[in-house]
């Protein structure tokens, strides 16, 4: 250890902010806040951008139904029931014209007494864009005959069919989403409330509070879920509205789903409850609830965001189940499962086969909300 | 071992018996009993009702004495094996129910089997071949069994049946054994029809139970231990079974948990579609009638099958694992 080393010092000034300048890139990395992080990391997940366009497309035509649907909710075509399904053409005898279709001839086998129809297909007629057509209560308000597609003058257009009454199944269809949709946005609103609510006052307070939500939580996890929900919506009152019954359903679907969200909110708070800012708050005398919805909640409202998104689909799927056995949602309300359940007949369906319909935008619909949630919980935690 | 059996055998009589007060507090929620709708029935047919009749009968089935009364009298005789009364079919429940109980433990118990025998080689083999076209076609065929409701699963598969064989694949079994006494014919005739419902209520279980083990063991697959073991030089199929595939498991037997409630709630709507003689046509059946009882014996029957189930598959993780059995504790 005999031998020194130089000792150096540099002349130069130093100036940290070279130092440590960053890139224009790099910058706008760091200093993009969370959403936009999470925004950045969802782009990536090409399914989920696809899901979500399509969510987002389906929820936007039920603000504005009544104009996408061909035909209005209550028309019926009673010299059309039990109609196929009329494709669309471009061309006819061999030459490419504006979409039309081919007008229905009807005619009644006497020995099956089946419904026999056949396209006529010397008459096109052609179909009608951004026209007038049914009159309709746009939202039950505003009176309007405009629709984005009509049937052709004096004849139809009936692309998925008619029902036993004549009704337009694409059309029902459209207005069904109306309800279909909106059902599991309302249940996990109630779903939300409980569980932020109840798994939050668990998290935060521990001790009995926490063991009772506990206990409950794990006793209505292992119930099965879908004959406590029939025998809930068995139980609303015949005498209420069709409007009184959908809200009834939407909370009767909400009011089991909470536990898995409690849970999740109560394992969060638990852990972050004991960080030192929550600490600082507390020292400060700020209110539990303050420091719930202030200081945790922000930490991990994503996740719970994403964990919601999946179970919107099981909500719709409940109403769907519930609606098909009678016990849901009853007409004069059109929604998917109502539909289905005309379709229980099933010599019917073999005869009619297009009433099995409302069950591909149900299963399309729930797979969209399984790859959008998935994309969304990948893209919760930006910081991995 | 027997402190924690004991411990979780009074967990799940504690567990039964708030369900019970549940059950009955739904039971009785709708307005009215089963008289009064009975009543309003035959005034709207124009029939006189006699006052007094009516409450002998009220005065009968104890819908006069106060709720807790109604619900003490209902819970012990439930405790006895007395299901109550059923209006609608006016006999006692037990004998309206007949071999339900039973055919609907029967098709739940196998569809558990079969998720479970179906599910962990195929997860296995994902999970060990990974990207490989077979794991591909899993991961597909998993979501459309996530995708498409078993209800659905069941119209198609019937509307199937009926197109392409003219034959209808409801019910549990040849119609010349309905109401025949138990037999072995019978039992052989309730399998053959039975693949049907277990395939459609077992393929959203089955996709999840798959997804799950491949998630768990590829976890364990890309831990030290194993590349230890293999630089060790262990064959592959001995490094699999002595300890990823262990460890992987333990999640999968607990996983009954959510399995077990999907799985019951599935058997009853995919029932009522296919119109089985299990609970779920008759429960739907007395829920719309309002048949208290019948209803409330059928939703406690279904809540036993879970709770039940998840309590013999505790046992089995206590057998298992020893920290389980040692902590007390149960882990989700």
């Amino acid at each position: 250890m005999t031998a020194t080393m130089p000792h150096f010092v540099s002349k130069a000034p130093f100036a940290p902010e070279a130092v440590e300048a960053m890139s224009a890139a790099q910058e706008r990395y760091y200093l993009a806040s969370q959403w936009r992080l999470m925004w950045w990391k969802f782009k990536r997940h090409r399914l989920a951008v696809i899901a979500g366009v399509l969510l987002l497309a389906s929820y936007g035509s039920t603000l504005v139904t009544e104009l996408v649907a061909p035909y209005a909710l209550g028309s019926r075509n009673t010299d059309f029931i039990f109609a196929p399904p009329q494709p669309i053409r471009l061309f006819h005898e061999g030459r490419l014209q504006t979409p039309f279709v081919y007008p229905l001839r009807y005619k009644l086998d006497m020995e099956t007494l089946k419904r026999d129809y056949s396209e006529d297909r010397s008459r096109p007629q052609r179909l009608r864009f951004f026209c007038s057509g049914d009159k309709y209560r746009f939202w039950g308000l505003v009176e309007g005959r405009f629709h984005v597609i009509c049937p052709p003058e004096g004849g139809t257009l009936f692309l998925f069919g008619t029902d036993r009454l004549g009704r337009d199944v694409l059309s029902r269809l459209v207005y069904g989403a109306r309800i279909s949709l909106t059902v599991g946005l309302i249940g996990i609103a109630v779903s939300f409330l409980l569980g932020i609510s109840i798994g939050g006052m668990a998290g935060y307070f521990g001790g009995w509070i926490d063991a009772c939500v506990q206990r409950v939580t794990e006793i209505l996890r292992s119930l099965p879920v879908l004959p406590i929900w029939m025998a809930l919506s068995a139980a609303l009152p015949v005498t209420w509205s069709p409007v009184l019954v959908y809200f009834g359903i939407t909370i009767i679907l909400g009011l089991l789903d909470w536990p898995g969200l409690a849970r999740a909110v109560r394992s969060k708070l638990l852990a972050l409850r004991e960080e030192d800012y929550a600490l600082a708050a507390r020292l400060m005398g700020a209110r539990p609830s303050h420091i719930i919805r202030k200081h945790l909640l922000p930490n991990f409202m994503s996740h719970l965001i994403a964990s919601a998104t999946l179970s919107i689909p099981g909500m719709i799927l409940g109403e769907t189940a519930l609606s098909f056995l009678g016990l849901g949602l009853r007409p004069p309300i059109t929604s998917w499962g109502v539909m289905l359940a005309e379709a229980q007949n099933i010599e019917a369906v073999a005869l009619y086969p297009w009433l099995l319909w409302p069950m591909v935008p149900v299963i399309v619909i729930v797979l969209a909300f399984n790859f959008f949630g998935d994309g969304l919980r990948d893209a919760a935690d930006p910081y991995h | 071992m027997i402190s924690f059996l004991l411990r979780r055998l009074a967990t799940m009589v504690l567990t039964l018996l708030v369900i019970s007060v549940l059950v009955f507090a739904i039971i009785q929620l709708p307005e009215g009993d089963y008289l009064s709708t009975y009543i309003a029935d035959l005034e709207a047919q124009g029939e006189s009702v006699d006052p007094a009749k009516i409450e002998a009968l009220r005065q009968r089935y104890g819908l006069d004495r106060p709720l807790y009364e109604q619900y003490g009298v209902w819970v012990l005789g439930l405790a006895q094996g007395d299901l109550g009364y059923s209006f609608e079919h006016d006999k006692p429940v037990s004998d309206v129910v007949g071999d339900r109980l039973w055919l609907s433990l029967i098709l739940n118990l196998i569809t558990v089997m079969f998720v479970y025998v179906v599910s962990f080689p195929i997860g296995v083999y994902s999970a060990t071949n990974k990207y490989s076209i077979a794991d591909y076609g899993f991961t597909l065929v998993g979501f459309l069994g996530i995708a498409i409701p078993n209800f659905l699963l069941a119209l198609i598969m019937l509307y199937f049946a009926n197109v392409w064989f003219g034959t209808s694949i409801g019910g549990l079994m040849d119609p010349k054994f309905i109401d025949e006494p138990w037999s072995w014919a019978k039992l052989l005739s309730v399998l053959e029809h039975l693949w049907v419902p277990v395939l459609v209520i077992g393929l959203s279980g089955t996709a999840g139970m798959i997804r799950r083990l491949r998630a768990n063991l590829l976890d364990e697959l890309n831990k030290q231990y194993v590349v230890t073991g293999r630089a060790k030089g262990l064959p592959e199929g001995r490094l699999l079974r002595k300890y990823p595939l262990r460890m992987a498991l333990n999640p999968f037997i607990s996983d009954i948990g959510s399995l077990l409630p999907e799985i019951v709630s599935g058997s009853v709507i995919v029932s009522a579609v296919m119109s089985l003689p299990t609970t779920g046509p008759m429960l739907l059946d007395s829920l719309q009638s309002q048949d208290m009882y019948l209803a409330g014996s059928f939703l406690m029957f279904l809540a036993l099958l879970t709770v039940v189930g998840m309590f013999l598959s505790d046992v089995l993780l206590a057998v298992l694992d020893p920290r389980i059995r040692l902590e007390g504790g149960v882990r989700r």
